[in-house]
């Protein structure tokens, strides 16, 4: 019985739970802090069973569960998670936990209204990775515009307006395109299951429209390169724990996205517009890595560097379609963009969150204004070192696995993609690192960095849980790789035969 | 022959217009100072007592019949009887917010109710009119009603000229309606609506039927304010008071849909491919306009009208579906008139004496202010952009479904473009309420029951999920009995 519902609860117990702290208002910021906490631990302990109860032998749909909601458009609440999707609900449990506890001290305006928004926001990130039902998909999938427009609009920065207006309407153009896509597909086969979606036969032409049609959409949400504009605007005026949300959960909607939906709803012209996909990955990973080293913003900075490394999901992803040609390994690429995805989400909330403590002591983001802070705050500098080389990609941690895993698959595709690829861990080390030479080592440049307390017991818990997660995934990723192996190899059979009529 | 028992399913009407003269001898007598409590308390009592006679009969047995009436000109069937609830609980909101607005003002009349009751009445008639004589009175009863209520407070001089201008401009539309009626007449032989039908079916389409069917349609557009008939709504919609703004887009809207559809879908369904361009390009016009000229407004009243606008055309792309788009159509326009009619009621709730908070600006740090009412109107705004997982998705959801089924994807696809356009002047109203500073903490001074009434109407956005399915399947079944 509870486990036929785990799934709904997840989804619904932080988002009543939410609404819940709505009703309570400003007044009760102590209890709110405290409920909001119970709920988002709450809900990670009880995301736990996804991961034990799991079967990793089978690529099938599990906690599945479905009920037709809108008979007369044939909508069902259907619900159900893969290899590819738990990970991803795990990570989005855990990081809420690390966000509610990140704000504890630093919102001090309307705290109920923060957390609600978090804890919704929550809901639907869980609903978007677990929901089987398209039109349900596309229902959490723009829900989650409303409260992130929220928090970055009412916590954000001076020029947080432009920045969330930008955020929004970018996101609600692609996807407005994607629901259009959506209802075509539903006019040719009647369902919007996933699975029989899939299973649709479609022409050439149809698919290459279709594929645009969510390629807009999932490539606004990744982001990637042209369209990637509003995502370090919105970074930048984004409070901490908006940034890391944005970071860590929000951005791989967009590759699950690619994996739910392209893949194996349009084989054909995904396979057609690889070239493409994997050109502006390219100049995803290179260009906008050299961006990352010129910028004077660490947010800036860290924003530009996780559309570099997203770069690496779409890489692996559309390598699927290479390989498959030259008989390579392409469960390689693809297990390899994956846990690039749940790598970046620690790593880039890990980021965030040490900027985010930096800027709660100086109130200021600009690495001009730091200097020698491992005098100061020793404990910091080493978690913001190791989190920086993690995001360099450091053979042991998180980082370097899905990198190294793609770019080992590129080098069966083409030496020249590889060799691509491979200038990031140049790239990675050159803007991190130098980053951290900045601002953690060297003497102490002013007084503001004289008078820094070091981490105080909440901040280092935080930081600690997230270096645990980076260490246990570099050295030992044999668990989630074996979770998501059937899902993986069944996306790939299906997306090696072609369904052209 | 006429009989007593033909008056029966005629009851709704029957009822409302004693109490609308009831209301009227009533308001005579109660003062000023008393504030006008036992009027609305008669006026919302005769809405709970029309819904139970007017779905007492659904209860019962789902089959709906279709009765025609006094020699065919009235007609009582699913359709009509749903529209009819559908007003009914818009005028009991519309009932509770105008008292709230005119207690402010100090101006509460037992005419503004009685002449509410009035154009109910006439909406009624309109939903229910099977010939066009009778559809031509309830409009204009409707019409009659609206310019008094419009040109209510009389030392206003804003609203004397929206008056004016509105009953200029609905005169020559009334005009246009009569004049297409009467070349229809002539081309047709009837005034009634399954005669016409026949009439068409039976003879080729003549020069004379289309020029009336022209006609009809510009007076169905301007009541409507679908582009390019729509220059009257924004001039209206921010001269009169708020209380009948918010009115106007509530009941005389279901009642030119239903008018449309009796018109078009009923009547004319033969002659589908010559209105079908017409309404095409109506709403295609009607969702660029109103979605452009909604961004440059900064008065919050002007703003929502240019929205109707957009929301009009959309409403008519799911005209354009054919006999399926029918039941977008409608579930699109309740759906909507539910969210225009809870913001316009905020708009209310925020007004003080003599000043209305019609200016985006009055919005400001509403969130500090109050958070509860910016929360509905967040709820409203989203639902109006149409982001899941408000209802106004759903209901742009079937439209688009249905527009698409009938073959017009471009349509489709400009009309969600235009929509993400359309989301940015919402999204302005929710900058102003939830990310500026407020200007003043004067607290919003709000009687219970008003306070309910909204709280239940913004709610609405995400309550009406739960019955989603059951509303549209209703919708679906009661247009397939036309």
């Amino acid at each position: 019985m509870f486990e036929q519902s785990l799934l709904s609860v997840l989804i619904w117990l932080p988002m009543i739970g939410g609404l819940l702290l709505l009703a309570l208002g400003q007044q009760r910021a102590g209890m709110v802090k405290f409920l909001a906490l119970a709920l988002s631990v709450a809900t990670f302990l009880l995301s736990i069973p996804l991961w034990t109860q799991f079967d990793g032998g089978s690529a099938a749909l599990q906690f599945v569960e479905k009920v037709v909601w809108i008979d007369a458009l044939n909508i069902h609440y259907h619900l159900g998670v893969n290899g590819i999707a738990m990970p991803l609900v795990i990570l989005t449990t855990v990081i809420t936990v690390l966000i509610v506890l990140s704000a504890w001290r630093v919102i001090d305006k309307h705290v109920h209204q923060y957390m609600a928004a978090m804890l919704i926001l929550e809901g639907m990130l869980i609903g978007v990775f677990s929901a089987h039902d398209a039109l349900l998909f596309y229902l959490f999938f723009e829900a989650m515009l409303i409260p992130m427009f929220i928090i970055i609009g009412v916590w954000g920065g001076p020029n947080r307006v432009y920045a969330t207006i930008k955020f929004f309407l970018y996101t609600f153009l692609g996807s407005v395109l994607m629901l259009i896509g959506l209802i075509y597909l539903y006019m040719q086969s009647g369902t919007w299951n996933l699975t029989e979606l899939a299973a649709l036969p479609l022409t050439m032409q149809q698919q290459t429209w279709l594929f645009f049609a969510f390629f807009i959409a999932f490539a606004v949400k990744i982001p990637m390169f042209p369209v990637h504009t509003w995502l370090p605007d919105a970074h930048v005026e984004a409070p901490t724990g908006g940034s890391v949300v944005l970071a860590a959960i929000m951005l791989k909607v967009g590759g699950y996205g690619f994996i739910r939906f392209s893949l194996p709803i349009l084989p054909d012209a995904s396979q057609e517009f690889t070239w493409l996909l994997i050109t502006l990955s390219l100049i995803a990973v290179i260009y906008i890595g050299l961006v990352a080293i010129v910028q004077k913003d660490m947010k800036k900075l860290i924003a530009y560097s996780s559309i570099s490394h997203m770069g690496f999901v779409t890489l692996g992803i559309f390598l699927v379609f290479m390989l498959m040609r030259t008989d390579g390994n392409s469960d390689m690429a693809l297990t390899g963009a994956v846990i690039q995805m749940v790598s970046h989400g620690f790593i880039s909330a890990a980021m965030f969150l040490c900027v985010g403590v930096l800027y709660d002591r100086l109130h200021t983001r600009m690495i001009r204004d730091y200097g020698g802070v491992i005098n100061t705050m020793p404990w910091f500098g080493a978690f913001f070192v190791f989190f920086a080389m993690a995001n360099s990609g450091l053979p042991g941690t998180s980082g370097f696995v899905g990198e190294f895993m793609v770019i080992l698959a590129s080098f069966q595709a083409n030496f020249w993609i590889a060799f691509s690829a491979a200038i990031t861990l140049i790239l990675g080390a050159a803007y991190s690192l130098w980053m951290i030479k900045r601002v953690v080592f060297g003497s102490i440049t002013n007084e503001a960095v004289e008078s820094m307390q070091d981490v105080n017991s909440r901040e280092f818990f935080i930081l600690a849980v997230l270096a645990v997660f980076v260490l246990v995934l570099g050295v030992w990723p044999e668990p989630l790789v074996e979770v998501m192996r059937a899902s993986v190899q069944q996306v790939i059979e299906h997306v090696s035969v072609s369904k052209v009529i | 022959m006429f009989g007593w028992s033909e008056l029966i399913p005629a009851l709704p009407e029957l009822l409302v217009l004693a109490m609308a003269c009831v209301v009227l001898v009533v308001g005579l007598y109660s003062s000023n100072r008393s504030g006008g409590g036992f009027i609305v308390f008669l006026s919302v009592l005769t809405m709970l007592f029309a819904i139970i006679i007017t779905a007492k009969d659904h209860v019962a047995t789902v089959e709906f019949s279709r009765q025609l009436l006094f020699n065919g000109t009235f007609i009582r069937d699913g359709f009509g009887d749903m529209l009819k609830v559908v007003v009914y609980i818009l005028m009991i909101a519309v009932f509770f917010y105008a008292k709230q607005y005119l207690r402010t003002n100090h101006n509460v009349r037992g005419e503004y109710f009685a002449l509410l009751l009035f154009a109910t009445l006439g909406t009624m008639v309109m939903i229910s009119g099977h010939s066009f004589i009778s559809l031509y009175l309830g409009l204009e009863l409707v019409a009659l009603s609206s310019y008094a209520l419009v040109a209510y407070s009389r030392t206003d001089i804003k609203g004397n000229e929206a008056a004016m201008k509105y009953f200029i401009l609905g005169a020559m539309a009334s005009g246009l309606f009569l004049y297409g009626v009467s070349l229809l007449y002539g081309a047709t032989g009837s005034l009634q609506i399954d005669e016409i039908s026949s009439a068409i079916a039976r003879q080729d389409n003549d020069m004379m039927l289309v020029l009336g069917l022209i006609f009809i349609m510009v007076g169905i557009a301007f009541k409507l304010g679908a582009v390019p008939f729509h220059m009257w709504l924004p001039d209206v919609y921010q001269g009169a008071p708020a209380a009948t703004t918010l009115f106007l887009s509530s009941a005389p809207k279901i009642a030119a849909f239903a008018l449309a559809v009796r018109v078009l879908s009923q009547g004319m369904e033969n002659i589908f491919d010559y209105w079908q361009p017409m309404v095409a390009s109506l709403a295609l016009m009607s969702i660029i306009v109103g979605n452009i000229f909604a961004l440059q407004q900064d008065n919050l009243k002007r703003m929502f009208a240019y929205s109707t606008i957009s929301h009009i055309g959309f409403m008519l792309l799911g005209l354009v579906g054919g006999a399926d788009g029918v039941a977008s159509a409608m579930f699109y326009m309740i759906v909507y008139l539910i969210m225009a009619v809870g913001g316009f009621g905020i708009i209310v709730l925020l007004s003080s004496k003599g000043i209305e908070a019609e200016n985006i600006s009055d919005f400001k740090g509403l969130n500090q202010r109050n958070s509860w009412y910016a929360f509905m109107m967040l709820l409203i705004l989203f639902s109006m952009a149409g982001v899941p997982p408000l209802v106004g998705f759903f209901a742009k959801l079937y439209v688009l479904q249905a527009v698409i089924a009938a073959g017009y994807l471009w349509l489709a696809i400009l009309a969600v473009i235009f929509a993400v356009i359309g989301a940015f002047y919402y999204l302005r109203v929710v900058k102003v309420m939830y990310f500026d500073e407020s200007e003043t903490d004067q607290a919003i001074d709000v009687s219970f029951d008003v306070k309910a009434v909204l709280s239940v109407n913004a709610l609405a956005q995400l309550g009406l999920l739960v019955i989603l399915p059951v509303l549209f399947q209703y919708c679906i079944y009661v247009t397939r009995t036309l």
